[in-house]
């Protein structure tokens, strides 16, 4: 996910795309050139853009995206969804920047399917940091074609040439006769106006929201609980239905001992059979729980024609040991220079495996699903995603009828992290589906926090092989690394054999470091578990352990690791820069161990990565207290080019960081005989308040192309932690999370 | 069974040990409180009961009938629960927001206690989990509010 080729139309279209082959013949449509007043149901909207018979143009259509209501504030359908990352409050800013309306004056929701909204190379997904640097063009031209159809509709109402306009927040001025005219009122003229062909888009240095610290749009509803998830969605007449998933993946419902019994639970509807699961729909979802859980279910074993079947031998251990004996170099992916010839001639050569386990999401947002058929014979849908055409493709051709009759509702997201994408097994919504079909009313199903657990899309295990060689001097030569598992793209947009799946070695590939003879290598092997993309996918481990590595090669050539990246980053300003500035950020750069004013031994570590079209160099400072990792401070300096809001970066930087610290603590999925050992956080543990370190950030604007924000912030956090851990414990950290290693010995 | 959320007497009928947190979401449909785990881990369904910090995901509903119930619903009332809220947004501290009811409860219940929060009372109180990692505008905005 870090490029963009895994999601370009041409991947997207391919034969393998299974998830993304919508159809699109009932959205294909002209010109709805129009600002259409007052609000307009998602799916009425979604109706009147089915009729519409030509091919149209992501993003240039503002009536897909805008009305502006009488009273001149904005109603804006965003193409991403809101999970916290703040993209509703930086589509307010962009487009507000050039429709001239105050960001605050926005009202942002999640768009409805439709092809307005392709705006992801050709399709559609909020994630892989992308939604910003992909549509901020774009949106730009949205909003200033929106001012120029008002600007024309002002003109004909004040019966005066365009020229003699102007526009301040909200309205149109005609300073000449000192009139001015609200964009509400002329919403309606306006609509009728062709889509202009070319417009002139605001002087960055007159920007006055782009680029600054703008209050998020969602704050005040989130302090007081008025904010609405899925979770929280209610419809007339809807049931609610809890479920059981067989233990392992693929098996299926035999008898159930007790069911009578289970029918007669207070508030119990019906028991129903599902594809690997059981449920129970009552009139409240607690009951519905309840009695789901009451049920004894005779599972079957997974039969051989299941896809993905659970082995009921499978144990994470096991498979951590078969990726780390996986022998040979793999398919190339990344090769400079001569790595095989350097590697022999080096006057040193270090080698060393590195491993990283399962994660789940963890989203504190449970997931859920609300179905409604309607008398009409469409669908409707309620469920966090993070890709509505995709779900509304899946959902049609589970439900046998065609996309267009699929209305897909798209809440805010309490938290994602890579969890809403379309991996079937671990998606309520057919089974809400289903169960709203067997009982004839709408259903909301919810999946317990155990449920969740069960089949939540793992991020995948991987291991990686290293050589290094140095030269007399001590400096890096050769690097060959080899990472041994299954990347999610792979598994979701399909494989071919003989190529690697970037997101399989994403941050061991793509490193900035001057080493003449590298080789990245992969060697597939397919991961019994439903795995999926989590926040910065490959990045999320493979920086983790290029990064350490790159220490051990420091040590071996007797080099500082700082001053032996600034030395490997001499040909590269912007990156050289980049670690200058974390290194003056955390009050110059030194390694320790070294004694802090509250006596703890601490020391640092550095690690830099290049995800998501970004580039971070990372500090992270660590103690160790009776064998506890403390970490007390991490320094983020992020260069994403160029950037929309400070306060929203600042914000996911300071996320990034407790999700990477949470990973590089704490955070691993123990599979035994084929089924997860922590089913909630009481087994699985994420971080908690009192381990979160102060997070000093620094953007650095270098004027390259727009990268991401969501995601770049987390790769550098476990290499950095993991680096000045391993001076004080005296001894090389090779596998997550660092909770495994026994520091009792050293002394804090 | 007769329950009094945020002044208001609700009549329920309910078995005795379904946890408040359905019966406010599902009975009463006052959804602002969240479920995340139904164990008490991660503290998205805080609310208070005669003041305290509880989750209500573990509080069997008669066990808090003849108490007063103050949920997130209520919070920009309440004259502490409104510094609070203000502290929340003008530190920016929601991101998903899916926790912060419950964070918004915790620290009015803490600053309800103890008006002038030490740091270490304010690690001591808010222990609910945010998986975005909020933590750190959490503790500056409940200093914040003590300060308002």
């Amino acid at each position: 996910m870090n490029d963009m080729r895994p999601i370009a139309p041409e991947v997207l279209a391919s034969e393998n795309g299974k998830p993304f082959k919508v159809s699109r013949r009932g959205f294909l449509g002209a010109s709805l050139g129009a600002l259409v007043l007052g609000v307009t149901l998602p799916a009425s909207l979604t109706r009147a853009l089915a009729a519409a018979p030509a091919a149209i143009t992501p993003g240039s259509r503002v009536a897909a995206f805008l009305e502006i209501r009488p009273d001149s504030t904005v109603l804006f359908r965003s193409a991403f969804i809101e999970g916290g990352q703040g993209i509703f409050t930086a589509m307010a800013q962009i487009v507000g920047e050039e429709l001239d309306v105050d960001p605050a004056n926005f009202v942002v929701e999640g768009a409805p399917p439709g092809p307005d909204y392709l705006l992801t190379g050709g399709g559609r997904f909020t994630g892989g940091s992308m939604s910003v640097r992909m549509s901020y063009d774009t949106m730009r031209k949205l909003g200033a074609s929106a001012r120029h159809m008002l600007l024309q509709a002002a003109a004909a109402k004040l019966g005066v040439p365009v020229s003699e306009l102007s526009t301040e927040p909200g309205k149109v001025i005609h300073a000449a006769s000192s009139r001015t005219v609200p964009y509400g009122e002329i919403a309606d003229d306006a609509a009728a106006l062709p889509l202009p062909a070319e417009v002139p888009l605001r002087d960055r240095a007159n920007f006055r929201w782009i680029g600054k610290p703008f209050a998020r749009l969602d704050a005040r509803d989130k302090s007081t609980g008025k904010a609405k998830y899925s979770i929280d969605q209610k419809i007339d007449g809807m049931l609610y239905a809890a479920v059981q998933h067989s233990p392992r993946l693929g098996g299926e419902p035999g008898a159930m001992q007790n069911e009578g019994e289970v029918r007669g639970m207070p508030g119990v509807h019906s028991v129903h059979r599902l594809p690997g699961a059981v449920a129970v729909v009552a009139n409240s979802w607690w009951r519905a729980r309840r009695a789901v859980e009451a049920l004894q279910v005779n599972w079957t074993e997974a039969a051989s024609t299941a896809s993905h079947p659970m082995p009921a031998d499978f144990s994470s251990a096991a498979h951590m040991a078969k990726l780390k004996a996986a022998s040979g170099d793999g398919v190339a992916f990344e090769t400079e220079g001569d790595a095989v010839g350097a590697l022999a001639g080096a006057a040193r050569v270090v080698e060393a495996v590195y491993d990283a386990p399962y994660l789940v999401h963890g989203q504190l947002e449970p997931p859920s699903a609300l179905a409604r058929w309607n008398e009409d014979g469409s669908l409707e849908l309620w469920l966090p995603n993070q890709a509505p055409e995709m779900f509304q493709a899946d959902a049609a051709k589970f439900a046998g009828i065609a996309p267009e009759k699929v209305i897909i509702h798209s809440p805010m997201l309490g938290g994602f992290f890579g969890r809403h994408f379309l991996y079937q097994t671990a998606n309520p919504y057919p089974q809400a589906i289903q169960l709203a079909k067997a009982v004839g009313r709408p259903i909301k199903l919810l999946w317990s926090r155990e449920e969740e657990f069960l089949r939540d899309a793992l991020r995948p295990m991987a291991a990686v092989r290293f050589r290094g060689g140095l030269d007399a001097k001590g400096m890096p030569v050769a690097l060959s690394a080899v990472a041994v598992g299954e990347g999610p793209t792979g598994r979701w947009f399909g494989r071919q054999p003989d190529k690697v799946d970037s997101s399989a070695v994403e941050g061991i590939a793509g490193k900035v470091y001057a080493i003449p003879n590298r080789r990245v290598g992969q060697i597939h092997v397919d991961d019994p578990a439903i795995i999926g993309f989590w926040r910065s996918v490959g990045h999320s481990m493979n920086d983790f352990f290029y990064e350490t590595f790159l220490d051990e090669l420091a040590d071996a050539g007797q080099q500082d690791p700082y001053e032996l990246r600034h030395r490997l980053l001499a040909g590269s300003p912007r990156h050289r820069t980049l670690l200058e500035a974390v290194a003056d950020l955390a009050g110059g750069w030194k390694r320790g161990p070294f004694v802090a004013e509250d006596g703890t031994r601490r020391a640092r570590g550095v690690a830099m990565a290049s995800p998501f079209g970004s580039e971070v160099a990372t500090i992270a400072e660590v103690s160790l207290r009776d064998g506890d990792i403390a970490v007390h401070d991490v320094w983020v300096a992020i260069d994403p080019g160029s950037i929309v809001n400070p306060a929203i970066i600042e914000a996911q930087m300071n996320s990034a960081v407790a999700l990477g610290l949470s990973s590089a603590l704490l955070e691993e999925v123990v599979y035994v005989d084929g089924m997860p050992q922590a089913r909630n956080y009481d087994g699985y543990q994420i971080l908690t308040p009192d381990r979160m370190p102060r997070v000093h950030v620094r953007i650095v604007e270098s004027g390259a192309p727009m990268g991401g924000i969501g995601e770049p912030g987390l790769p550098g956090v476990p290499p950095a932690v993991a680096n000045a851990l391993s001076v004080l414990a005296g001894k090389r950290i090779r596998s997550l999370p660092l909770s495994k290693l026994d520091l009792k010995e050293v002394d804090g | 069974m007769e329950l009094t959320i945020n002044g208001t007497k609700h009549q329920v009928d309910i078995e005795p040990d379904t946890p408040l947190l359905w019966v406010l979401r599902d009975e009463l449909g006052m959804t602002g409180t969240k479920y995340g785990c139904g164990l008490a881990q991660c503290g998205a369904c805080t609310v208070l009961v005669d003041g305290q910090s509880t989750r209500s995901c573990v509080t069997p509903v008669e066990s808090v009938a003849g108490t007063e119930i103050m949920t997130i619903e209520a919070v920009a009332d309440d004259p502490i629960g409104q510094k609070v809220v203000e502290a929340w947004v003008s530190n920016q501290v929601a991101q998903c927001g899916y926790c912060q009811s419950g964070q918004v409860m915790a620290a009015t219940a803490l600053l309800k206690q103890t008006p002038k929060p030490s740091d270490d009372d304010i690690a001591g109180a808010m222990v609910n989990l945010c998986r975005c990692g909020t933590y750190n505008a959490i503790a500056a905005a409940v200093r914040d509010a003590a300060q308002a």
